[in-house]
């Protein structure tokens, strides 16, 4: 059986998150009337919608040929989508300082082309950088050193 | 003599120290950004947003108007220097462009984006001084029904000038409303779909979303395959068009202008129609026509005017009632809410000084494009040649503080990624990201509206159909809806936008 993967991908997709909303629109909201609508009125509505969209697009997608697509960037993928949770769980027990240091080491590495003396030099650099502008120049108050490094940067460093 | 106190009041804010500098300083990133390929205006702008956070009101909207600028000009350059535009409405400019820059006319060509350009910006900055305030003045009437209808309207626009499926593009906004509603219920304070999550009460953040809708899925599109950039013009040399240039391009430029200044205002992105049009309508009045393609310079300030005119003009719809006529307004809308103004007629009351001021910016940051761009031609084709995988870093890394400072919350970061990957599985299924992010900034105004509407009629749906000016935005609705469906339309919409690829 042929199918555009493009289309039933996309179609399963919005499938999935009107089911997400839908039912815990039902199970959680109170829809009311369309005199007074509830907080799930809309919601209910949108989810309805968006469940016949994907229905639609899944169905028209079906029996046709699959259109050629690029290869998926593995790396990039696990590297760029993680880099942000990892930011935002290490932030306050590392600090800016040592987490964008990290961060950015880790994201130089979703491209096949990044060696790693390159990598060091680049997130050496761009860390200075950040704290350059962001701490001291626009005056953002974020600590330089978090709870967990702070015991060995406090002598180098001061509190900041 | 309104008029120029208005103007005078926006040059004092405009023509501060501080507001000149931060809307260089937005030209600048804007270009550079802007410049490297495959990144449109509206990835540049969503990736630079928090940096403005922490600016005032105006000064913020000033930066970011100067970053739309900048980006979309440096779309241009990348378009005439390696036939790779950042965004479809450059995808124009590509054309004829590209072809003059391989007949060593490059620098002619960017001469010409840039002159283009400023006129346009110009006359449409005045567009806007004039229109604005009565528009505004008349919005102040709207009831319910008619934003209800007016976003509507917008949406329909919006599906109707985007790439691709039509389906998949109405799919995108809803998904992009049901993310909007994410945290307190207006009228109930009822708490939806945060499951408990005290960070995600509020609603999930704005920046969080255009920026992994938009560049994070952008970075990964530029991953899949990496190549080198072949950069064929090491070196622009004579940059200012001949007297012969000079005539050929003076129509076109006025005619650019015009039809972008009208089609810039509707919603759903007309600076895209805007150059599109301006190419055919150039076409078809020369008495060159097959020059066209092969490097006429007609085809260079045509539509490079009507895009500028029309970026310009994008503005009205945006300041005086609160409604996105593109992704790039959304974002704008976005920094305004979370800077605490409320989008709508109200601003030019409320705020005189920043309405005015960002208008009078305007103006002053498309000179200093001229001034930025011309003379340092060289820097930029420079930049060209940086290899992607030195950027992307920076990239993130500002992002990630970014969209940190503003609440410092962590979850904001949680959703990046998520949207960063909900986002690029949808692009790669051949779904754009630009309606999502429109329907998430009108998800709450939308229903807001429905619902204030439905309960001042009590409950009659009618409402919608018996007032005139909301019956007549619906009908507007629904013929450009049936006018998109007709076959050959359909058919004709998608040549067009399989071109743009």
């Amino acid at each position: 059986m042929t199918f555009n993967r493009s289309d039933v991908g996309a179609g399963a997709i919005f499938i999935a998150i009107g089911l997400f909303f839908g039912l815990t629109t039902v199970f959680e909201l109170d829809i009311g009337t369309a005199r007074r609508m509830g907080p799930g009125y809309f919601p209910v509505m949108l989810a309805g919608i968006l469940i016949a969209l994907g229905l639609a697009v899944t169905l028209k997608g079906m029996g046709q040929a699959d259109p050629e697509r690029g290869p998926l960037p593995w790396r990039g993928l696990v590297v760029l989508l993680s880099v942000p949770v990892i930011f935002g769980m290490l932030v306050r027990p590392l600090g800016l300082a040592p987490v964008l240091l990290l961060t950015t080491f880790i994201t130089s590495f979703a491209s096949r082309r990044m060696s790693v003396p390159v990598a060091i030099a680049m997130s050496v650099g761009l860390t200075i950088f950040c704290v350059a502008v962001f701490s001291f120049g626009l005056g953002l108050p974020l600590r330089l050193f978090g709870s967990w490094v702070e015991p060995f940067t406090r002598p180098i460093f001061g509190v900041r | 003599m309104d008029l120029l106190a208005n103007l005078s009041l926006g040059l004092s804010v405009a023509l501060q120290p501080h507001n000149l500098m931060f809307a260089f300083l937005g030209c600048l990133l804007g270009t550079l950004i802007g410049v490297l390929p495959g990144i449109g205006p509206t990835a540049t702008i969503a990736m630079l947003l928090p940096i403005t956070m922490g600016l005032d009101p105006a000064t913020s909207l000033i930066m970011l108007a100067g970053i739309y600028y900048g980006a979309q000009y440096g779309g241009s350059t990348t378009a005439i220097l390696i036939n790779l535009p950042g965004e479809s409405s450059s995808a124009v400019t590509a054309i004829d462009g590209y072809q003059m820059a391989r007949r060593g006319r490059a620098g002619v060509a960017l001469a010409t984006a840039a002159l283009g350009s400023f006129f346009a910006g110009t006359v449409a900055t005045f567009i806007l001084v004039l229109f604005a305030p009565p528009l505004a003045a008349a919005a102040l009437n709207f009831g319910s029904a008619e934003y209800f209808s007016l976003m509507v309207l917008g949406l329909v626009m919006a599906v109707a000038l985007a790439h691709g499926s039509i389906l998949k593009a109405t799919a995108m906004i809803v998904v992009g409303l049901l993310f909007g509603l994410v945290g307190a219920d207006l009228y109930s304070g009822a708490q939806r779909f945060s499951f408990g999550i005290p960070e995600l009460a509020d609603e999930v953040n704005f920046v969080a979303v255009a920026v992994g809708v938009f560049g994070i899925a952008e970075i990964l599109r530029n991953l899949e395959n990496e190549t080198n950039r072949d950069v064929m013009v090491k070196k622009v040399t004579s940059l200012w068009p001949t007297r012969d240039d000079f005539r050929r391009m003076s129509m076109p430029v006025v005619r650019g202008t015009a039809l972008g200044s009208i089609l810039g205002v509707l919603p759903g992105g007309g600076a895209i129609l805007a150059s599109f049009a301006s190419y055919s309508v150039e076409k078809r009045l020369s008495n060159r026509p097959e020059e066209f393609g092969k490097g006429a310079i007609e085809g260079v300030a045509g539509p490079e005017s009507a895009n500028n005119a029309g970026a310009q003009t994008s503005f009205i719809p945006m300041l005086t009632l609160g409604i996105p006529a593109n992704p790039v307004m959304a974002l704008m809308i976005g920094a305004m809410i979370i800077q605490g103004i409320v989008p709508g007629p109200n601003v030019v009351n409320q705020n005189p000084g920043l309405f005015w001021g960002l208008i009078a910016s305007m103006w002053a940051g498309n000179l200093m494009l001229v001034l930025l761009n011309l003379p340092l031609i060289g820097l930029w084709v420079r930049l060209l040649t940086i290899p992607y995988y030195l950027l992307f870093p920076a990239i993130m890394a500002f992002a990630a503080i970014g969209i940190y400072s503003i609440n410092s919350n962590t979850y904001d970061l949680y959703s990046l990624a998520l949207f960063g990957a909900l986002g690029y599985t949808l692009v790669r299924f051949g779904c754009e990201p630009a309606p999502l992010l429109l329907g998430f900034v009108l998800g709450p105004m939308l229903e807001e509206h429905l619902r204030r509407a439905m309960i001042i009629s009590r409950g009659d749906a009618t409402v919608f159909l018996t007032r005139p000016i909301s019956a007549t935005l619906l009908v507007l609705a629904v013929i450009v809806l049936v006018i998109v469906l007709l076959p050959s339309v359909k058919k004709k919409r998608e040549e067009v936008f399989v071109e743009e690829d």
